[in-house]
């Protein structure tokens, strides 16, 4: 039987994995020690079981264990990873590259470091949401020490030529860091077949609990040191200091070692129902799929229903179905989604967006009754949308001279 | 964020939907917001010209609950209304009774709006002057 709410805002952040928390639930009670404690049963059962977890997540990215720095989750992990090779690198330089539909921790990230001097080049994207690797490479000068792209976009799923990118960073020596957050568990990321530097990706998104993530650092071909962002203890080889979270840590492992066995299965069964969702919403009249649909992870969608404003349609189904809306008024800042207007979106159908992100438990029942939820509160907005009506009548709505506010 | 029950309502049963023939000389039309905002309101009112009540009052609007809320609410107010009692609806007029949040309050503002141009609208057709207001404070 269909079970309400539907949970489609997967790129948010997923539900656990009820094996995950099985095998967690030890951790937090006879097994509490703390990793770093060398002198007594309670602190070798936890170094052991973080030793095993970090083999399980660089088995899933193609690393060696030594390569894991856990962190508490991934906007962590990309200040670590940015301000870390920033600082460490002075000598050499002091110019980053990144894109401007990059997350927000990469992007204020970036933003500190142009406060304390260093400079940042921020990519446009095409309208596909991918960057121009003409553009890239002619942006490279002598002081770049870093490229910042993300593997796969939180928004529209659009998933950038990593590999090429890797190839034009080594070419001019210069290090990669990716923030993987949406791809790694959902598509296969290999750092050493992709010639990744530096990665950061996180627990909560693949089915693995919240405040736990890691950073990946190349020990080889080159050694990539980072800075360490926090002074304490020394753990974590150095570049992170504080006490090892060991349940979250346990997880994270577990929950890697899932999305390797499951990941051809889940994309096979989820890319379906994507396209099963998307098919049908496309049907509607004047909808748009925002963003590449060629290279995209294969459980995300982003669509605009133009006339209708985002917000207002989400609240014809948000008690029964979570999905998020890259329409202003879902942020206290009312302006629209900053990645769809880099695509080149006009604010009115940025307004008009929604993002879809299945997972690993959504199941066909689900999406058929989203789509009819969806297409009939899309018709009824627009037997009460203005924009509608005049489209209707084949006014042209760019002409119209319009009280902005 | 959660919608008051009011907005809720007015979303799921909004009140006097539709379109009056904007080229009659009856009908004063309001039209304000603009797509790039994420809101457009139409509001249009019917006047009997005899009384100079309001005998009909539509909408169609383009945005957020809030937005369909007090579009809606504002045709419930203007029906039965003369044009000198519809000049005096405010905007937190429309904040009190549908209990909107501050970051709804650009909502509240176009509705008053859209209720002061579709007025100015059936003026100037029946050869009155528009009246001038205030710029609003919030826009």
């Amino acid at each position: 039987m269909l079970k309400l709410p539907i949970y489609l805002d997967n790129n948010a952040t997923t539900p656990m994995d009820p094996r995950v928390l099985e095998v967690m639930t030890p951790y937090f009670l006879e097994h509490f020690g703390n990793a770093a404690s060398r002198n007594h049963p309670f602190g070798w059962q936890a170094e052991e079981a973080v030793d095993y977890a970090r083999e399980q997540v660089a088995k899933l990215i193609g690393a060696d264990p030594k390569e894991i720095i856990f962190t508490s989750g991934a906007t962590e992990g990309d200040n670590l990873a940015i301000k870390g090779v920033y600082e460490m690198y002075a000598s050499k330089g002091n110019h980053i590259i990144t894109a401007t539909t990059e997350h927000k921790a990469v992007l204020d990230t970036c933003k500190h470091i142009e406060k304390t001097g260093g400079e940042v080049t921020y990519l446009q994207v095409k309208p596909d949401g991918l960057i121009d690797l003409k553009e890239l490479e002619a942006a490279i000068r002598p002081t770049t020490i870093l490229i910042a792209i993300m593997y796969a976009n939180n928004e529209i799923g659009t998933v950038q030529p990593i590999r090429e990118i890797s190839a034009i960073a080594k070419k001019h020596g210069v290090l990669l860091f990716t923030d993987a957050v949406q791809a790694v568990g959902k598509v296969p990321v290999d750092v050493n077949k992709d010639g990744i530097d530096l990665m950061a990706f996180t627990a909560h998104k693949m089915y693995g609990p919240k405040g736990v993530g890691a950073l990946y650092v190349r020990r080889k071909n080159p050694r990539v040191k980072v800075t360490a962002q926090m002074d304490g203890g020394g753990h974590e080889r150095g570049m992170r200091s504080g006490t090892l979270n060991v349940p979250g840590i346990v997880g994270f492992g577990k929950a890697c070692e899932l999305c390797m066995q499951d990941m051809e299965e889940d994309t096979k069964r989820i890319s379906i129902l994507r396209d099963k969702l998307e098919t049908e919403l496309m049907k509607l009249e004047e909808a748009y799929i925002n963003g590449s649909t060629e290279h995209r992870l294969p459980h995300v969608t982003n669509i605009s229903f133009k006339h209708v404003e985002g917000e207002g349609l989400l609240m014809g189904f948000n008690k029964n179905i979570a999905l998020s809306s890259g329409s202003a008024c879902t942020s206290a800042s009312l302006e629209p989604s900053y990645v769809l207007k880099a695509l080149g979106l006009g604010d009115d159908l940025a307004h008009s967006s929604l993002r879809f992100g299945l997972g690993r438990f959504t199941n066909e029942e689900q999406i058929d009754y989203t789509i009819k939820a969806i297409s009939e509160t899309v018709l009824k907005l627009r037997d009460m949308s203005p924009l509608w009506e005049m489209y209707k009548e084949g006014i042209d709505l760019s002409k119209i001279e319009w009280a902005a506010h | 964020m959660a919608y008051s029950e009011k907005v809720i309502d007015h979303y799921q049963n909004p009140k006097n939907v539709g379109t009056l023939d904007k080229n009659s000389k009856n009908v004063g039309t309001g039209l304000v917001g603009a797509p790039e905002c994420g809101d457009v309101m139409r509001l249009q009112i019917e006047v009997d010209d005899a009384t100079g009540m309001i005998t009909d009052a539509k909408f169609k609007t383009f945005g957020c609950g809030s937005a369909i809320a007090s579009s809606s609410l504002a045709t419930e107010w203007l029906k039965g209304k003369s044009i000198d009692q519809a000049l005096t609806v405010d905007n937190m007029d429309f904040v009190e009774e549908l209990n909107l949040p501050p970051v709804k309050i650009h909502c509240s503002v176009l509705a008053e709006d859209a209720i002061k141009a579709a007025i100015n609208d059936y003026r100037v057709k029946n050869g009155m002057d528009s009246i001038k207001f205030e710029e609003s404070v919030v826009h």
